[in-house]
């Protein structure tokens, strides 16, 4: 059975069929073509599909689409809303918070949703606002050092 | 220097970061059909039936291959070839490819595996080295008795009479779990068969796109001009994407099979089965020392779990006993390897490929020594540097060694001497060293061609694309050889793009391993840098009527040296493009044959151009109630060379510790008595987070390799291996027990403290 899901996604209002069980990752990245938002697992062990629903971080693949109805939904690709890369993206482009990229979507995003919430984390705040976020490549040095650079930013 | 030695943001960082980065998965895939891979539910069985007939009936199916569509082995070693993409007569590892369909959708793909009928007749499951081994064990391969896939001997110096000189001679047993690369993107390929051309564009998750090229040509029967390799982004590889992987032939095949486009999506699961990690390893090692702490002899013994496929396996066997060498001065060797087939995923190169473990052993057995012999850590590795060059006794040639340095640093940032002494029960601070080769002398191939060839292109829009077979995996190689062109040029790195993988535009590459690409592919580009500089210069020279070794060039303007007379970039551009059009210049690299090895058997495996140098010192606290082991924080100097860009190299460092520690401390491959895996997620793999994760200070000592483009060596393996046995001196000073079993879990720290304790009393 389809159904039809309103919501708010990247600040954009839009409408489209889904199945009651579509799960949100495979809504972005099957149905919408939003493909920033990783699959990187067998189902919440790594984080690479956290988006924010409301301003919270969620792991897109284990959220029925369907829960977003009427809600407002952000995935990476409306981080960069202008064009401008975000505080956060900057500090990671810059500072090599990025290698291989594949964990740096839903690295940012969590990472958005912390300093939305705390805008001057010390360093413990943010490994725990990460926990959750698997990386392979960085040992999480410059993640951490690119989040405190985009906190310290004004 | 301007560009080489800055630190410098990924060239393609910026897609990273916005999700505009298209990794396989990402690809527009509307039109593919979907593929699917049943998988052998026993780890040891010959296929007595396979009937597909209601599979291939069911709606939405379209098409259905079994081993009977391809009989061509591939592998890596042209000598060992010896698997099929989809099982033929008998399957060897739990989760091995039997069938494949490509269907509508992913549930349709699936329904119809489940109507595929496989009768199997099981066969002894062998998940140890071990029980392979066992007398009257059941070869694995036919021509395989007694399941070993290569056993290597071989002996360098007088071992004997070393031991009979020595004033401490110890021997020690060792263990290593397996481990995977786990890298953060599952694998995936999307395959698109056009029948009227007979042409196939495979589009996967490579690290060597050339390997695909030619094992997809081998295994489909195609002519290599037919097939069109395209790497996209690639989300890690260490290892995991240097051979051709049996889901990549399976995607070609059913695309071929149904005139079409296939994606084919692993699952994390099918991900770790795909394996092709570091094996499950066995070691003795026994170290003859004189006092000073001089190493006179080492004879070591390895026994490797290889799994049920050839793959890299006899040069894995080969590393762990060649790199016993070049990072010490070991006037004698023995060496005795075995590499045995069991029935578990295939194993293959992992970061550090060969190296690890036993330079945990090594590594171990030595401070251990130390301390009998009343010998600070630091001094004994002090007792045993090499001086460059040198070449050891089994040919390997070091060029530069900064060994020594890294050393210094790590002692005085780490605060050894005033600190070691000083930390309560309960804090330790171990230290290690450890080597890695800057690609491997001999390719797997031998071709005649260079090792390494980039091209660069220059048009009349003044940009300038490098054209390079290498795969950038993440660990920042375009950047890196645009960087490299740049200086050579002495232009912008703003004018350059770099197309990377695309066997219809670049030149082939060897690929993304051994740590090659900074050194080769490097000073390919270094090569070509220096052809168009030269093209430009002739071009500026010949408008400004001068001759060409009076022009320079200063922020990109061509000038006649202590004159006024210069010409723009552009304008130069135009010059060069005059009469001739567009320009494509070639640079390539390969290796001098004094760097290329010995002549023995097994001689191919260990000579690199330039050898990579670490030291780190780990500092722990352990909680002695529960076994946790707190990483505090990590010294890491590792000798590059040259850090072309700084900010890599760092980051490839930080990333190789940490993957040191995942292995020391937490990660591990486990398989039930009948081969079925355990531990096939990020969860109970064992991967650490940011909480577990400890501050890593890196810093860069610059050797100056002679043959290294600017002097660059490697960057991201040499330092993994010293994490291990770091971690395990300093827990061993931390609580008294010493690990010879990794990874040392709170439970196995827990239970050697209690048994240390029994054997006090």
């Amino acid at each position: 059975m389809k159904r039809l899901l309103s919501l708010v996604l990247n600040g954009r209002r839009r409408e489209d069929a889904i199945g009651e069980t579509t799960l949100l990752l495979d809504y972005l990245r099957e149905t919408l073509g939003f493909t920033g938002t990783k699959r990187g697992c067998d189902g919440g062990e790594c984080g690479a599909c956290t988006v924010l629903i409301e301003g919270e971080p969620a792991l897109a693949c284990l959220t029925l689409a369907a829960r977003c109805e009427g809600r407002k939904v952000e995935t990476i690709e409306g981080l960069a809303g202008t064009g401008r890369l975000s505080r956060l993206q900057q500090a990671f482009h810059e500072k090599l918070g990025t290698q291989c990229g594949f964990c740096t979507p839903g690295m940012i995003m969590s990472a958005e949703a912390l300093l939305r919430a705390n805008s001057h984390p010390d360093e413990a705040a943010i490994r725990e606002a990460l926990g959750g976020n698997l990386c392979r490549c960085t040992g999480y040095v410059k993640i951490i050092e690119a989040v405190q650079a985009a906190a310290a930013k004004p | 220097m301007k560009t080489a030695g800055s630190a410098q943001p990924l060239i393609d960082g910026i897609e990273k970061v916005t999700g505009r980065a298209r990794y396989s998965a990402d690809l527009p895939a509307a039109h593919a059909l979907v593929g699917e891979i049943l998988r052998s539910p026993i780890a040891h069985g010959e296929i007595v039936r396979i009937d597909t007939t209601r599979a291939r009936a069911f709606p939405g199916v379209h098409a259905v291959i079994t081993g009977e569509d391809c009989d061509v082995p591939y592998g890596i070693l042209p000598i060992a070839h010896n698997e099929y993409p989809l099982a033929r007569g008998k399957v060897r590892y739990w989760g091995e490819a039997v069938a494949a369909v490509a269907a509508d959708d992913a549930a349709t793909a699936r329904k119809a595996l489940e109507l595929i009928e496989v009768e199997y007749r099981p066969l002894p499951v062998y998940t140890s080295a071990q029980a392979a081994r066992a007398p009257g064990a059941v070869p694995l391969h036919a021509e395989k008795p007694g399941n070993i896939e290569r056993e290597v001997s071989n002996s360098f110096g007088d071992v004997d009479g070393g031991f009979a000189a020595a004033d401490l001679v110890r021997e020690q047993r060792f263990f290593y779990a397996e481990v995977a690369h786990a890298q953060m993107e599952p694998d995936c390929a999307l395959a698109e068969y056009d029948p009227e051309r007979g042409r196939l564009t495979m589009q996967s998750v490579s690290q060597v796109p050339y390997y695909v090229h030619l094992t997809l040509s081998q295994c489909l029967k195609m002519d290599p001009s037919a097939v069109r390799v395209v790497k996209p982004f690639v989300g890690g590889g260490f290892g995991h994407r240097t051979e051709t992987l049996p889901f990549e032939v399976i995607a070609a095949l059913l695309a071929r099979a149904v005139g079409g486009a296939v994606k084919v999506e692993l699952s994390r699961e099918q991900t770790f089965v795909v394996h092709r990690a570091r094996p499950e390893t066995e070691i003795r090692l026994k170290i003859g020392l004189r006092k000073s702490g001089e190493i006179l002899a080492v004879d070591a013994e390895v026994v490797q779990r290889g799994g049920a496929y050839a793959g890299y396996g006899i040069v894995t066997i080969l590393y762990a006993g060649a790199l016993i060498q070049a990072l010490y001065r070991v006037p004698a060797v023995r060496y005795r390897g075995f590499r045995v087939y069991a029935n578990t995923p295939p194993c293959g190169p992992m970061r550090g490929h060969g190296s690890v473990d036993m330079r945990h052993a090594f590594e171990t057995l030595l401070d251990t020594m130390a301390e009998e012999l009343g010998l600070d850590p630091f001094a004994v590795r002090r007792a045993n540097l090499l001086e460059a060059p040198h070449r050891t006794l089994n040919d390997l040639q070091v060029n530069s060694y900064g060994l020594p340095a890294c050393l210094d640093w790590v002692e005085q940032a780490s605060g050894w001497q005033a600190r070691r002494k000083a930390l309560p029960r309960g804090r330790g601070l171990g230290m290690a060293c450890s080597h890695y080769v800057s690609g491997a002398a001999k390719p797997v191939h031998w071709t005649g061609e260079p090792h390494a060839t980039v091209n660069l292109r220059l048009d009349f829009d003044g940009s300038i694309t490098l054209l390079t077979g290498a795969a950038d995996i993440g660990q920042g190689s375009s950047t890196l050889l645009a960087m490299v062109a740049a200086e050579a040029l002495g232009l912008g790195l703003e004018r350059f793009r770099v197309v990377a993988a695309d066997s219809a535009l670049t030149p082939k590459d060897n690929g993304s391993y051994s740590s090659r690409v900074s050194f080769m592919v490097g000073n390919a580009a270094l090569a070509a840098g220096k052809e168009l500089q030269r093209v430009l210069t002739a071009a500026a020279a010949h408008r400004l009527e001068a001759h060409p070794s009076d022009i320079e060039c200063v922020d990109e303007r061509y000038r006649v040296a202590g004159t006024d007379r210069s010409i723009s970039y552009q304008e130069a551009v135009r010059a060069a493009l005059a009469g001739t059009g567009p320009v494509t210049v070639t640079g390539t690299y390969t290796v001098p044959p004094e760097l290329q090895g010995g002549k023995f058997r097994g001689a191919g495996v260990g000579p690199s151009p330039g050898f990579s140098y670490a030291a780190q010192a780990v500092e722990v606290s352990v909680d002695e109630g529960t076994g946790e082991v707190k990483l505090e924080k990590v010294w890491v100097a590792h000798d590059c060379g040259f850090a072309i860009n700084r900010l890599a190299v760092e980051g490839q460092v930080q990333g190789a510790v940490w993957m040191g520690m995942g292995q020391a401390c937490s990660e591990r491959t486990e398989f039930s008595v009948e081969g079925r895996p355990l531990r096939a997620n990020f969860l109970d793999y064992g991967m650490a987070t940011t909480m577990d994760s400890p501050p890593i200070e890196v810093q860069i000592v610059e050797s100056r390799d002679p043959n290294g483009p600017y002097g660059a060596k490697e960057a991201s393996e040499a330092a993994l291996a010293g994490f291990l046995p770091a971690f395990t001196s300093a827990v061993a000073q931390a609580v008294g027990v010493q690990a010879y079993e990794l990874p040392l879990t709170p439970d196995r720290l827990l239970e050697a403290m209690e048994k240390a304790r029994t054997w006090k009393r």
